[in-house]
């Protein structure tokens, strides 16, 4: 078969698998937008800003753990582009984003549309590529999928000069089967030995904590987590980005652990004398204070990235490898030693945790004449079942998201959490969409997050995706304003959304449905309308209790043990 | 501590500047880096100083082996090994200190690599201590241009960086 540089792309694309690409076109990216024309296996989502296509790439590839496509221009289309890498990169997202470049023989003139984008995005990439010879793009973009997905996923960077994709040179095409590469080998299983003696050392605890993140849903390894979280009958706590890995409505389960985690999982961190870190990376979110972290606990830690393990924490048994292999030698293990000491202290300690958790720490004023925010969140996790896919925003909306959407599948929430990207949430949510057109997809965000990317209302326009925007409208860059309430003397710099649009008709003339929202009691039925809406975008416009903070908080240089409570309520017993 | 970290490498466009960034990106401190192909041509092989305590050594090296072009690497000074850095030191060189000079290229065993009527040209090599001491006792006003090559280095015995 010959094809050009141009059809070798799409071609490679369809030999990946690839269904979808999102992207928007540009001089240098002509030529492939003109072999895309030609076929139907790969259907391009046209966004309204590259940033849009990133988002919506990595939203489809959190929703479906295949890799994300995006397609943009050279210049400002790929600088455009460089938010939504970086994004994907924190989270460990697998992406390939394929950029235009300008012609090899004026690369470094400063040409029309010229950014070095390899060089742009080297710090926010996994890795990226210049492509300097056609003979070379089909091997070049098979890697590029190939480091996406493998390891610790991650954004890879396919930039093409334009005269790589000239349709006037064709030469023959095979898609490479495998690759190899000298320079990269994923480790994968984990050694057995150290499993040994993690498992050794986890049978002895009698405070065990399991403190679990992001890899266990990028490992697709919830299935196997739960097992051995039951065979245990250990607590166990999830970050942000590991929600929905282990069911939230189990008893098990603490909640979200860290900075606006809840008050029994940062207490379970800060008691444990075993702590069971496994795809989670110790994020200073996370930690809180490094000095008075997990102070009595001997730690284990499993991670596909050597680099992630001993980082910020010193861990006591390091097992590189993947989440699901491991875990799956764990629970071997577990089910050949039925010996268990330690089912006196375990009982002791499910007590101090259940004491903990009465404190109901998530609880918050339900008499209020105001929405509040989380009342919006459980009223949508009710009306939805719990099924539904949700995309955030950055800020408190996202917390609250977080808290009290109680996830039970993997997959399902979807946020930036390693970069705080606002704007993520809308062009996810149509990533989403498209890769699972028949689910509820819901974006909850704020005001000031969807301002910036709500071009992309037209995009879901034009796809007809039914993304259910719950704007939770407090009129404040929340969580800028509460971190200025309580460290700033309420001096509210900038943070005040003046000039507000107005969301019904801003919704409405991208031909969607607008609703404003203002009653508690309107709550629930309007979030059953709008799901009633099968086909149709609904934008939820709620006007919420501008007052309200996020609760529990670690604040900045506290500990797990320090946090600040819901207004009112107190710790029964003078913490340690 | 100082470490020496040997890195086997690609020898792609762009690997150099993997490495540099890096080492900015992640605040590691970087005193000398030098980098050249192999006997294998496809293979660059890049000696990296720099300082830090044990778990910032141990996470440069891990972030060093994360890098997609990077095939192996070895922390030198884990065992014993030997480090060569070339130096060009140009003097100005009249009367009584140029003969000065003379004695210290002999003690040290420099070259004179070039002579004119008031410079001089002397290559030093060793370790870079060596070259450090060197410096340390030319008078100051004589140096007009130091260049360093940057210490390179190999581990003794069988001890080997290969593919
Ligand atoms: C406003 C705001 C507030 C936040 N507050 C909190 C908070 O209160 N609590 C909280 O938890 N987070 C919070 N975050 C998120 C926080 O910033 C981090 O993004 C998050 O804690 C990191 O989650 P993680 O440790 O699960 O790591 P991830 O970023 O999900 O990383 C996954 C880890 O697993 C490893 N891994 C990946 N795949 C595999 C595999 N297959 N097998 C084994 N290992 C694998 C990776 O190498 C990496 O180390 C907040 C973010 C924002 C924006
Ligand atoms: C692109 C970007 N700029 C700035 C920030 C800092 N920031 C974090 S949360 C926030 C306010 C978000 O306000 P809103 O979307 O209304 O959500 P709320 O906190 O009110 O729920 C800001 C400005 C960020 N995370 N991302
Ligand atoms: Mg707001």
């Amino acid at each position: 078969m010959e094809l050009s540089g141009a059809e070798i792309v799409i071609q490679a694309l369809k030999d990946e698998g690839i269904e979808h690409v999102f992207g928007y076109p540009g001089g240098a990216v002509l030529h492939i937008y003109d072999a895309l024309f030609k076929q139907e296996a790969v259907r391009h989502i046209l966004v309204r800003h590259e940033q849009g296509a990133t988002h919506a790439a990595d939203g489809y590839a959190r929703s479906t753990g295949k890799p994300g496509v995006a397609l943009v221009t050279s210049g400002p289309g790929a600088t455009n582009a460089v938010t939504g890498i970086a994004t994907a990169y924190l989270d460990s997202i697998p992406l390939v984003v394929i950029s235009g470049q300008v012609s090899t023989p004026v690369i470094g003139s400063d040409a029309f549309q010229e950014v070095d984008m390899v060089g742009i995005t080297r710090p926010c990439v996994k890795h990226n590529f210049l492509v300097k010879d056609v003979y070379e793009l089909a091997d070049t973009i098979k890697k590029a999928f190939y480091v996406a997905t493998t390891g610790r996923p991650g954004p890879v960077v396919v930039d093409i000069p334009k005269d790589i994709t000239d349709p006037n040179i064709r030469i023959p095409y095979k898609y490479p089967e495998q690759v190899s590469m000298r320079s990269y080998r994923p480790e994968s299983k984990g050694h057995r030995g150290q499993i040994k003696k993690a498992v050794d050392l986890m049978l002895k605890a009698k405070r065990p904590m399991i403190y679990t993140g992001g890899g266990v849903v990028l490992g697709h390894a919830s299935e196997q987590l739960t097992r051995f979280t039951r065979l245990l009958n250990y607590p166990i706590t999830n970050t942000l980005m590991g929600l929905g890995s282990y069911p939230a409505d189990d008893k098990q389960f603490l909640g979200m652990l860290g900075m606006h985690g809840t008050y029994e999982a940062n207490m379970g961190m800060h008691k444990c004398d075993v702590l069971i870190a496994i795809g989670a990376r110790f994020d200073d979110r996370v930690t809180g204070k490094i000095a008075t972290f997990c102070p009595h606990a001997k730690i284990i830690h499993v991670d596909v990235d050597p680099a992630s393990i001993s980082k910020t924490v010193k861990v006591d048994i390091p097992i590189v490898g993947q989440v699901k292999p491991v875990l799956e030698t764990m629970i071997e293990l577990l089910e050949q030693d039925k010996s268990r000491s330690n089912q006196d202290d375990l009982k002791e300690w499910w007590a101090q945790i259940e004491e903990w958790r009465s404190m109901n720490c998530l609880e918050f004023d339900r008499n209020s004449s105001k929405i509040k925010p989380q009342y919006v969140i459980e009223q949508l996790h009710e009306v939805t079942a719990g099924n539904a896919f949700v995309t955030s925003d950055v800020g408190q909306h996202q917390m609250w998201a977080a808290q009290y959407y109680k996830f039970n599948k993997p997959g399902r929430w979807i946020n930036s959490g390693g970069l705080g990207t606002m704007g993520f949430g809308l062009p996810a949510a149509i990533g989403v969409s498209i890769a699972n057109p028949d689910a509820q997809v819901a974006c909850v965000t704020g005001e000031a997050s969807i301002l910036m990317c709500i071009q992309e209302l037209a995009t879901a326009m034009q796809y007809s995706t039914p993304v259910k925007v719950i704007n939770l409208n407090n009129r404040y860059m929340g969580m800028v304003r509460q971190w200025q309430e309580f460290s700033y003397g309420s001096r509210y710099s900038h943070s005040y959304m003046e000039a507000l649009p107005d969301f019904i008709q801003l919704a409405e003339s991208f031909g969607h449905i607008g609703v404003r929202i203002e009653k508690p009691e309107d709550v629930r039925p309007a979030l059953e309308e709008a799901f009633a809406q099968t086909q149709r975008t609904v934008f939820m416009d709620f006007i919420t209790d501008d007052s309200e903070n996020v609760y529990p908080m670690i604040e900045a240089g506290k500990g797990h043990h320090e946090m600040r409570l819901p207004p009112g309520m107190t710790t029964k017993r003078e913490l340690a | 501590m100082r470490h020496i970290i040997s890195v086997l490498m690609e020898n792609e466009a762009g690997a150099l500047s993997r490495v540099a960034g890096l080492f900015s990106a992640r605040n590691f401190n970087i005193e000398s880096l030098t980098v050249a192909p192999t006997q294998d041509p496809t293979l660059s092989r890049m000696t990296i100083v720099t300082t830090g305590n044990d778990s910032v050594i141990e996470q440069i090296t891990k972030q060093l082996n994360k890098l997609i072009d990077v095939v192996k690497l070895v922390d030198l000074t884990d065992s014993s090994y030997l480090e060569r850095e070339l130096m060009l030191v140009k003097l100005y060189a009249v009367g009584e200190v140029r003969d000065e000079v003379m004695r210290l290229v002999d003690i040290y065993r420099c070259k004179i690599l070039d002579v004119s009527p008031t410079t001089l040209v002397v290559e030093v090599t060793g370790a870079s201590k060596k070259l450090d001491s060197f410096l340390s006792i030319l008078k100051k006003d004589a140096v007009i241009e130091v260049v360093r090559s940057g210490a390179t280095g190999v581990a003794r015995g069988e001890k080997a960086l290969t593919v």
